[in-house]
């Protein structure tokens, strides 16, 4: 197992040398640059700007000195948000979103799994049908849509909540971003649990379980659910690195301060370190959570083994 | 005890409310089992034999529903609440099933699953239930139980699990035990071995056994009495000896008779060899890649040589994992393989795949799956004729149209069939199908990968005669692949016995069947054509 680990870890190197290398050139294949704005800067005042940050470089400079500094753990100034530091504006950002983030997946997680279980225990019955719908509502219905109508009902006409902004992290202007976030996933979760789980109860095993006169809390908890949650397993790792890297939508609405936005904003603005912080930061979540996800799934299927 | 009725069915209906309205699967039957005998409910595929006793345990898929009454001592098993259920199912009437392989639950320990039920039944403490699990694995005659209560089912078996699921449906003492086609997806030894170990078991508990099976060779050794089920009716019970004896209903009869029977000679001296294999090799890589190392290689085939001569037919047999199958596809060159192949006059070991192609016509194949090896998708016409297209491009669709109307003829199916699709046949015409694909391109040689082992032993008989009379009529030569040894023994006039890759034995049919002289052999052919009794009427 700590080999196993040990490898992966090995693996993503290159893994993150490729992509680090892809998006730097992307990014700059793009027309403009960090200060083409559309008021423009004299020429003079541009030249300077490009000199002081080393945008003049042959492009395989640039890309050397962008990765020594990586290396280094120096993601660069940032062109847009001078006043920052690309590290800066993270350490600021990144746990709002991910605390908002690994709410919503708990909250869909523990959700969507009940619900879920639900429907497969009703199988074409009532409960079934009100958790098909409820799902097909959640993964139907665009976050741009949810969200507002969250501010019109528990911000303006019942005023419950707070409309927006972060309120230095007090826990009810959270609710809003955290329930915006976690209804589209509590549909999958649910969608994904009924299904597997239907399937679980078919299976044979489940069969020998009822034949040896077990209870139906141990033959529904103990035996059809342990095998039903890996299809959720392998979906919440991508889930968590795509819900804790935050969500422009989301961030943008509700005013929150987040990292969310960064991706859209720095790549519009063509502020290159910017960019190329948040494909790091996104791509390391996503391989992290993937390899936590594996080892989950050790732990849930015995049959699983890495070695 | 003995002669006292525990479980009487009366009047058992069990109807499934499907897509195309509702199916009685079970139509109003009655049976009973007294304290200690052994029943056999004995029936095809679709005769309603599985679900009467589905049914009794509620075990019945949620569609599925039961009237009548299912008395065990007193209390009707149909109308009991879940709670009193669970104090009969696993305790007083326990089951074992046909799938070995997936009846057991993957993700918890062997020591886990058998002690759950003695828990939930007994009441035991922990360490009490673990000593009696212990001391069940022993019973059943697992090799180092300790070790075993912490191996997790895909480490073992199939008929390790199977023997994991007996003890498990022992571990509270029943009154019955219900095992619906126990060995049915086990290989012939194993089978047997499993058979004699329920017998034993039964002579040492004392309990009541329902054998739901297809197998004939079952209910022969080891049922006092036999309900004969077809379509969901009881066609005929009795003491087995007398059923046996003296059939009457015509079913019956039908069933009795269905054993595969006849010998095929061998073939002149002077028959020209058409297929011949010398030293081949078959080699799968398992695993490897990036940073693990490099791959494990398996010898599926060993160092196997076979001539095959015109007329012939070769009976290939063997258990799960010999290598059979793989032999017979390299012979074909349909896997990559080391040594020399020859067909006729041409080397085939050097073939690429374009010189191999105009061969294929000559060289075909008939697997044993009939529900996936045919198109879903294209009519029966379209299936058979699909060959002709590759290797007679210049035939007009009309003629193609004849030939599949002769080919459909020859295999004893209405030509009106053509325009129809696969699902809307049974296995067996199914199997016909797959046959008539082969043969409208006029093959010379046709491996036989186990084309009768997924269906019924009446179904199985008529195609044994099929392809007698096609190899007859065509001059064919069969190598024909098979765990089943009757069917091997009714086929083929030459058998190769193969295990781990390499050749255990080979010889004319009547040799290898009447003086086996590997110890392997022996242990196969009485495991397979043995008539012994196992147990006499109690």
């Amino acid at each position: 197992m700590f080999l196993y680990v040990f490898r992966r870890l090995l693996t993503a190197i290159p893994t993150m040398f490729v992509i680090v290398t892809l998006a730097f050139f992307l990014i700059r294949v793009a027309p403009g640059g960090p200060f083409n704005q559309e008021r423009g800067l004299s020429p003079e005042i541009k030249a300077n700007l490009e000199a002081q940050f080393g945008l003049n470089d042959p492009i395989w400079l640039q890309y050397v000195n962008y990765l020594n500094n990586l290396l280094h753990g120096n993601f660069g100034p940032s062109y847009n948000l001078p006043d920052f530091t690309v590290t800066e504006l993270f350490a600021n950002g990144l746990p709002i979103s991910v605390q908002l983030g690994l709410s919503a997946l708990v909250l869909a997680l523990a959700v969507g799994t009940v619900l879920g279980i639900v429907a497969a225990l009703n199988q074409n019955k009532l409960g079934d049908y009100s958790v098909i719908a409820l799902a097909t509502a959640g993964s139907t219905i665009p976050t741009f849509v949810i969200a507002p109508v969250i501010q019109l009902l528990f911000g303006l006409t019942w005023k419950l909540l707070p409309i927006g902004g972060w309120g230095d992290g007090a826990w009810i202007n959270k609710i809003g971003p955290i329930l915006t976030l976690s209804l589209p996933q509590i549909a999958i979760v649910a969608r994904l649990m009924r299904g597997s789980m239907i399937e679980s109860l078919r299976s044979n095993h489940i069969r020998t379980a009822r034949a040896l006169g077990l209870s139906d809390w141990s033959v529904v908890v103990k035996h059809a659910l342990r095998g039903a949650v890996l299809p959720i397993v392998s979906y919440s790792g991508p889930a968590a690195a795509a819900l804790l890297t935050g969500s422009i939508i989301v961030e943008t609405i509700f005013a929150i301060p987040g990292i969310g936005r960064y991706f859209v904003d720095a790549a519009l603005n063509r502020d290159y370190t910017l960019v190329m912080g948040t494909v790091v930061v996104i791509a390391m979540f996503t391989i992290a959570f993937n390899l936590i996800v594996d080892i989950l799934y050790a732990f849930f299927d015995p049959r699983v083994r890495y070695d | 005890m003995a002669g006292e009725t525990i479980l009487s069915v009366k009047d058992l209906r069990v109807r499934f409310r499907t897509l195309d309205g509702v199916v009685e699967a079970v139509k109003g039957i009655n049976l009973h089992v007294d304290a200690g005998e052994t029943v056999a409910v004995v029936g095809e595929s679709g005769s309603g034999k599985s679900q009467t006793m589905m049914a009794a345990m509620s075990l019945l898929a949620s569609n599925g529903e039961a009237t009548g009454v299912v008395d065990y001592r007193g209390k009707n098993l149909l109308t009991l609440g879940k709670s009193e259920l669970n104090k009969v199912r696993g305790r007083k009437i326990s089951m074992i099933f046909q799938e070995p392989m997936t009846s057991l639950d993957p993700l918890y320990t062997i020591g886990n699953q058998l002690m759950e039920p003695i828990r939930k039944h007994r009441g035991l403490s922990g360490a009490e239930a673990r000593a009696e699990a212990l001391r069940l694995l022993e019973l059943v005659k697992i090799p180092d139980p300790e070790r075993r209560l912490k191996s997790y089912p895909h480490e073992m078996s199939g008929g390790q699990r199977q023997r994991v699921m007996i003890a498990m449906a022992l571990a509270n003492d029943p009154d019955i035990l219900i095992a619906d086609e126990p060995t049915t997806a086990l290989d012939v030894t194993i089978q047997a071995q499993i058979l004699m170990l329920l017998a034993e078991l039964q002579r040492k508990l004392g309990m009541a056994i329902v054998f739901i099976t297809h197998d004939l060779g079952i209910v022969r050794r080891f049922a006092d009495r036999v309900y004969v089920m077809r379509y969901g009716e009881v066609v005929e019970e009795g003491k087995a000896d007398e059923l046996f004896a003296n059939p009457q209903h015509d079913y019956t009869k039908m069933l009795l008779a269905a054993e595969p029977t006849g010998r095929k000679s061998a073939p002149a001296d002077t028959a020209p060899i058409l297929l011949e294999g010398r030293n081949v090799e078959v080699e799968f890589k398992i695993g490897g890649g990036f940073l693990s190392g490099p791959p494990m290689l398996l010898r599926a085939v060993d160092r196997i040589s076979v001539t095959l001569k015109q007329c012939q037919t070769i009976g290939i047999v063997g258990e799960s994992g010999s290598g059979k199958s793989t032999l017979g596809r390299a012979l074909l060159r349909l896997l990559p393989s080391q040594g020399m192949i020859r067909f006729g006059d041409k080397d085939l070991s050097k073939a690429d795949r374009a010189e191999m192609r105009p061969l294929r016509r000559e060289l075909q194949l008939v697997f044993q799956d009939p529900f996936g090896s045919l198109s879903p998708r294209m009519t029966v016409g379209q299936i058979i004729t699909e060959g002709l297209l590759v290797h007679e491009p210049s035939l007009s669709s009309k003629e193609r149209d004849k030939r599949a109307v002769e080919a459909l003829l020859e295999v004893g199916l209405s030509p009106d069939t053509r325009n129809r699709y696969p699902h809307e046949f049974s296995g067996g015409q199914r199997q016909r199908i797959a046959i008539a694909r082969a043969m409208i391109l006029k093959p010379k040689v046709v491996v036989l990968d186990e084309p009768t082992s997924a269906l019924d032993r009446s179904v199985q008989k008529q195609i044994v005669e099929l392809l007698r009379k096609l190899q007859a009529d065509h001059d064919l030569s069969y190598l024909f692949i098979s765990h089943d040894l009757a069917v091997v023994r009714a086929m083929s006039d030459y058998i190769i016995v193969m295990k781990q890759g390499k050749i255990v034995e080979e010889g004319p049919t009547e040799e290898i069947f009447g003086a086996p002289r590997e110890a392997y052999t022996k242990t196969l052919m009485a495991a397979a054509i043995d008539e012994t009794k196992f147990r006499l009427s109690a």
